[in-house]
C-alpha cells in the first residue's frame, strides 16, 4: 500500500474513481471495466424529481451503484462512512490518510475551487480521491480532471459536507483487502444479463428503453407559447444532462461500447466486438440528437419538439434491438 | 465517434480544462482522447447559466426598487432554488418564498439571516446588500 499513487484522467468520476482505486491495490482494472462490470449503464427518465423545475433525466444507474456494485461483484471488503458531524469526519479523513490510504469521497461540485467556476452547479454526487495532504491543503485525484490537483480544508469540508438532494453526508469509502483476481468472463456475464435487463424489463416504465420513450411524449408535448422559451430551456436541459453532468448519454454509451471490446479480448467471445460497434452507431446517434437540439436552442433550425420526440423514438427503438441482441448473445455465451 | 472526430472547439466554459472522452482509433478499438470542448456543450450550458442570471437580475431589479428582498437575488447567483435553498436551510420552503418579501426580511430575526448566509456561502452582510 506504499506504492505512489498514480493519477488517472477519466470519462466519469465514479467509474474513474473506482478503476484508479482498485488499480492502486494491485488490480488491473480500466474505467471501462468497471463501468460495465457495475452494470452502470441505463436510462431513466425521472419527471418526480426536479432540478430547477425540470426533471431528473440520467443516462446510467443511480449514483453509487459503481462503487456498490463493484463492491459487491468483486468482494472488496470496502468500508463505507459517514458523518453526522463535520470535524470527526475531517479527522477520520486525516487518520486514513496518515496510514497511508487513498480515500474515495462523495462531494458536492459547487464548492469544489479547482472546478472551472462556469461548471459549477448544486450536483451532490461527484466522486474523487484523495491520497495524501500537505499543510492546509488535500491531495486531490478528481478523475475528470487531467492532472492531480490541490484543495484546501475548508473547502473540501464544504463539499462533503453539502446539503440537499443525495447528500454526501461526508461519505468516504476504501478497500480493506487486495481484492482477489477476478473471473472476468462470469463477472462479464452477469453484468452483460443484469444491464440488459434494466434496459429491457424495468421495475418502473420510466427507467430504460420505455423511459426513453417517455420523454420522447413529453417532449412532444412542450408548449411552444410565449416564444417556445420553456419549450427551448427543457430541450437544453435534456442535453445538458446528456453531455455535461457526468460525460452523457453519448459518452455513456461509448463507455460501455469500450467495455464489450475489452471483455470480448479478455475472454476471446468476439461477438461481444459486433455488438460495441453498434453501440458506438447509437452514441453516435444520441450526440446527432443533441447537435438538433442546440441547433434549435440557437434558432438555426426552426423550433421543432415533435422532431426531436420522433429522434427519441428512433433511438428507443435502436437501444431495444441493442440490448436484445446483447442478451441473445450472454445466453449464447457458453 | 472517431477520434478525428473528437470536438476540439475551446469551450469557455472548461477555462482551459479538456474533458476525456471515449472514441474510436484508427484500428477500430475505442480510446480515452482528451477534448477541449464541443459547441453543443456550451450552447446549452450558456443556456442555463443565462436563465439564471436574468432571474439574478430581475430579482435585483425587485430589491433595489424595495418590492422584494434581497434573498432571492442571492439564491440565483448561488445558482439555487426554492426547493433546494429550503433543504440546504432545513425550512419550509413556504417560508423562504416568505421571506422574499422585504418586509418580512428585514425583521428576520439573525439565527435565520445566518442560517441563509451560511447556506449561501456569503457573509452576512453581503446578504441584506444587493451589489
Amino acid at each position: 500500500m506504499a506504492t505512489a499513487f498514480v493519477h488517472a484522467h477519466a470519462a466519469h468520476c465514479e467509474s474513474g474513481v473506482m478503476s484508479a482505486l482498485l488499480r492502486h491495490h494491485g488490480l488491473p482494472m480500466s474505467e471501462a471495466m468497471a463501468f460495465g462490470l457495475a452494470s452502470a449503464l441505463a436510462f431513466a427518465y425521472l419527471p418526480c424529481i426536479r432540478l430547477n423545475g425540470l426533471p431528473l433525466i440520467a443516462y446510467r444507474m443511480p449514483p453509487r451503484a459503481i462503487v456498490k456494485g463493484l463492491q459487491r461483484k468483486l468482494g472488496l471488503g470496502m468500508r463505507f462512512e459517514t458523518f453526522r458531524s463535520e470535524d470527526a469526519g475531517m479527522a477520520r479523513l486525516d487518520a486514513l490518510l496518515d496510514e497511508g490510504r487513498v480515500v474515495g469521497l462523495q462531494t458536492s461540485v459547487f464548492w469544489l475551487p479547482y472546478f472551472p467556476p462556469d461548471l459549477r452547479f448544486h450536483f451532490n454526487a461527484h466522486n474523487l480521491l484523495v491520497y495524501g495532504r500537505e499543510g492546509d491543503d488535500y491531495l486531490v485525484s478528481d478523475p475528470v480532471a487531467e492532472i492531480a490537483t490541490r484543495c484546501p480544508r475548508a473547502d473540501l469540508q464544504r463539499a462533503r459536507f453539502a446539503r440537499g438532494a443525495l447528500a454526501p453526508k461526508g461519505l468516504l469509502y476504501y478497500p480493506t483487502a487486495a481484492p482477489p483476481p477476478p473471473d472476468w468472463a462470469r463477472l462479464g456475464r452477469a453484468a452483460l444479463s443484469r444491464t440488459a435487463h434494466i434496459m429491457l424489463h424495468p421495475p418502473l416504465p420510466l427507467i430504460g428503453v420505455r423511459g426513453i420513450r417517455f420523454l420522447a411524449r413529453s417532449v412532444e408535448r412542450l408548449p411552444l407559447d410565449g416564444g417556445g422559451e420553456a419549450a427551448r430551456l427543457y430541450i437544453g436541459h435534456i442535453v445538458r444532462m446528456q453531455e455535461e453532468i457526468g460525460t452523457g448519454g453519448g459518452g455513456f454509451r461509448f463507455i460501455y461500447a469500450a467495455f464489450l471490446q475489452e471483455l470480448a479480448a479478455k475472454t476471446g467471445y468476439a461477438a461481444l466486438d459486433m455488438l460495441a460497434g453498434r453501440l458506438v452507431e447509437i452514441g453516435d446517434r444520441w450526440r446527432e440528437f443533441a447537435l438538433a437540439a442546440a441547433r434549435m436552442i440557437r434558432g438555426r433550425d426552426p423550433l421543432a419538439p415533435p422532431a426531436l420526440a420522433t429522434r427519441l423514438r428512433l433511438l428507443a427503438d435502436d437501444e431495444k434491438r441493442f440490448f436484445r441482441d446483447l442478451l441473445a448473445a450472454q445466453r449464447a455465451w457458453a | 465517434m472517431h477520434e478525428r472526430d473528437v470536438p476540439q472547439a475551446a469551450n469557455a466554459s472548461l477555462a482551459g480544462h479538456q474533458k476525456a472522452v471515449y472514441a474510436v482509433a484508427e484500428d477500430g478499438r475505442l480510446r480515452l482522447t482528451a477534448s477541449s470542448g464541443w459547441d453543443v456543450e456550451e450552447i446549452v450550458l450558456r443556456q442555463a447559466l443565462e436563465d439564471l442570471e436574468r432571474r439574478a437580475a430581475e430579482a435585483r431589479a425587485r430589491a433595489q426598487s424595495g418590492a422584494a428582498s434581497p434573498l432571492e437575488y442571492h439564491m440565483y447567483r448561488a445558482r439555487m432554488d426554492v426547493a433546494l435553498l429550503a433543504q440546504v436551510t432545513g425550512l419550509w420552503r413556504w417560508r423562504v418564498r416568505r421571506h422574499f418579501r422585504a418586509g418580512v426580511f428585514a425583521r428576520l430575526p439573525l439565527r435565520i439571516r445566518r442560517r441563509y448566509a451560511e447556506a449561501l456561502g456569503i457573509s452576512l452582510e453581503a446578504l441584506s446588500r444587493t451589489d
